[in-house]
């Protein structure tokens, strides 16, 4: 099964909501220690290598994608 | 510190005394008298063949260094008669426990079930199993073993390689179709064949001490992460016998192995982790791992097995236990290719099926000891994530990576023939054979492993009633008239075999093809496809 990338939530705000909120009042150190096992904790919920390598992919391309843009906008 | 524990005397040889046209020629010249290239001595000896086996020094060395052996190379050892007198010294265990800081995580056991003739592992110190092995050598007259012989030239000829050594007499030259170079990580022959050994050197240093003390703590394979008595590293805690304890310390990457390797500065380290100071000391060093490998194994007439072939960290006991599997991959198709059975170039399906093995052995104990050893902080971040999920949550346990011990590879093989039947389960083309608890007729105990002793380890029918087979190959018959019995069902279970079930098994105990009814053209192809014609 390939990765699902249409909305599956009935209500998306509430997801999203719901992770913003579980960032609130952390510092930096302990949101990342957050993401870190909340990423863990889906992965191994998803438990299918090919989809988990899938979402990394789609994740990492805004990683590079604004790393790129930021370096066109240096020489602009 | 523990001294060298078996002396031997070198002995000058005729081949000293032959020159020019009379320098000796020998089928086969093994570099290294190490586990491995004992092993392969051996098992070379037991196929009939003549080996010169060659080492630059006159001892056994010192320290454990090597301590876990698993079941497939007991096995190994057991078809090469010494894997009794391994088992019966050895500790053996197969329970792990994984602690973090003063709290156990989970255990784990590496071989929950019954019926098979070895344990999971045993330890015992290297020097033990060289010394068995030296042993077994000096049974078999085919084995010439010369010590002090230390190999320092090595020149292609047309259809051999001539070998310059140097003795305590001078150098001399023998000439060899085939040079197998068992001489460690340090290969100097790989030098001279001119190979890389690229790969990963790990920053972390490690502490490895192995300390002699009565103690009470069972026989298992202890693993911390950031203990109480050793703050933000691992360490490890493992039983030898003649109450020797193996402990493993994480140091830090600046540590000054100088300073960290002096007794005085180990004392306290080892006496905070086992709350009291009354041990004494065997054998300390201090290293970092490296994993490497050389990119072909095979370099025309020189064969590279174990180490100088290929580098893992300790973790998970991949070390010996790869080279001992390369030795038995190796033995029987070098035997074949003497005998001119077999083409030359089924030995170039030893670097396919150990070269895999090796990325595979290279890529858990890179994995475990990244995950030891966390080199940027967001896989501390990680890591930590894991360990605390570990607390309560199954899917963490089996994240947390103390080590993933070793386990024979499954080779994807030109030797193997693709199923051509639905299988639920059994060991598949390309994987190691099972044991199994057998029974004969009259009631008596065997083993699987024991059976493919006794048919002489060639390539082995392993039928479960078959209704008939072709004459050329030994077998193993299960149920039927004559066959052993399987009086607990184990062995038609773990081949998930019916009557006229047939696995075709290699001389080193792997599956090459199996078939729920086959005929006789199948088993035929099977063969030669396994022989190497394909």
């Amino acid at each position: 099964m390939p990765l699902s990338t249409s909305s599956n939530f009935a209500k998306p705000d509430d997801a999203f909501r719901a992770v913003v909120e579980a960032h609130r009042g952390l510092t930096d150190e302990q949101s990342a220690d957050l993401d870190a096992a909340l990423v863990l904790i889906l992965a191994n919920h998803i438990g299918d290598i090919e989809v988990l390598r899938e979402a990394i992919a789609l994740a990492k391309r805004r990683v590079l994608d604004s790393v790129q843009q930021q370096q066109q906008q240096q020489q602009q | 510190m523990a001294q060298a524990k078996t002396q031997f005397g070198y002995r000058r040889h005729p081949d000293q005394d032959r020159l020019g046209a009379d320098i000796a020629e020998h089928p086969v010249v093994i570099v290294g008298a190490g586990p491995v290239g004992l092993s392969l001595a051996i098992d070379l000896a037991q196929r009939g063949q003549k080996v010169v086996l060659l080492d630059d020094a006159d001892r056994i060395g010192e320290g454990s260094r090597a301590i876990c052996f698993s079941k497939r190379s007991l096995e190994f050892w057991d078809r090469l008669g010494v894997g009794d007198r391994m088992v019966d010294k050895g500790v053996v265990w197969s329970v792990g426990k994984i602690f973090h800081g003063a709290s156990q995580l989970y255990q784990f056991n590496l071989l929950p079930e019954e019926g098979h003739k070895q344990p999971a592992f045993i330890n015992l110190q290297q020097f033990y199993a060289e010394a068995y092995l030296v042993d077994r050598v000096a049974e078999l007259p085919a084995i010439d073993l010369r010590w002090c012989n230390k190999v320092v030239g090595l020149e292609s000829r047309n259809d051999a390689i001539a070998l310059t050594m140097v003795t305590p007499d001078g150098p001399y030259k023998v000439h060899a179709g085939y040079i197998i170079a068992c001489d460690g990580a340090r290969s100097s022959l790989r030098r001279m064949v001119g190979a890389e050994f690229a790969g990963q050197v790990f920053e972390d240093q490690f502490l490895i001490a192995d300390v002699k003390m009565t103690a009470e703590f069972p026989t298992e394979r202890w693993f911390w992460f950031d203990p109480p008595f050793h703050a933000g590293r691992s360490a490890l805690l493992h039983k030898q016998p003649d109450d020797i304890w193996r402990i493993d310390l994480q140091l830090s990457r600046d540590a000054d192995p100088s300073v960290e390797k002096q007794p005085e500065n180990v004392r306290p380290r080892i006496a905070r982790m086992l709350g009291h100071d009354q041990f004494d000391f065997e054998w300390i060093s201090l290293y970092k791992f490296q994993c490497r490998r050389m990119d072909r194994f095979v370099h025309g007439r020189v064969i590279f097995a174990g180490d100088s072939a290929h580098q893992v960290s300790p973790f998970g006991a991949r070390g010996a236990n790869s080279g001992l599997e390369d030795a038995e991959n190796l033995s029987w198709k070098l035997d074949r290719v003497l005998r001119r059975q077999s083409p030359a170039s089924l030995l170039e399906s030893y670097h396919i099926e150990r070269s895999a093995a090796a990325d595979e052995n290279i890529r858990e104990s890179t994995r475990s000891t990244d995950f030891m050893a966390p080199s940027t902080p967001q896989e501390a971040r990680l890591r930590q994530a894991v360990l605390s999920l570990a607390k309560e949550t199954e899917f963490g346990k089996h994240m947390v990576n103390g080590g993933r011990l070793s386990v024979p590879s499954t080779y994807d093989s030109p030797l193997s023939t693709a199923d051509c039947d639905a299988w639920g389960g059994g060991p598949r083309p390309g994987a190691s054979m099972l044991d199994a608890p057998l029974a004969l007729r009259d009631g008596q105990a065997r083993f699987l492993t024991d059976a493919f002793i006794s048919v002489g380890t060639d390539f082995t029918l392993l039928g479960f009633a078959p209704d008939e087979e072709p004459e050329a190959v030994s077998a193993i018959r299960i149920g039927g008239e004559y066959g052993y019995l399987d009086p607990q069902g184990l062995a038609t279970s773990r081949y998930d075999a019916e009557p006229g079930t047939t696995y075709l098994l290699r001389p080193d105990g792997y599956v090459a093809a199996r078939f729920k009814h086959p005929t006789h053209a199948q088993l035929d192809a099977a063969l030669e496809r396994a022989a190497g014609f394909s």
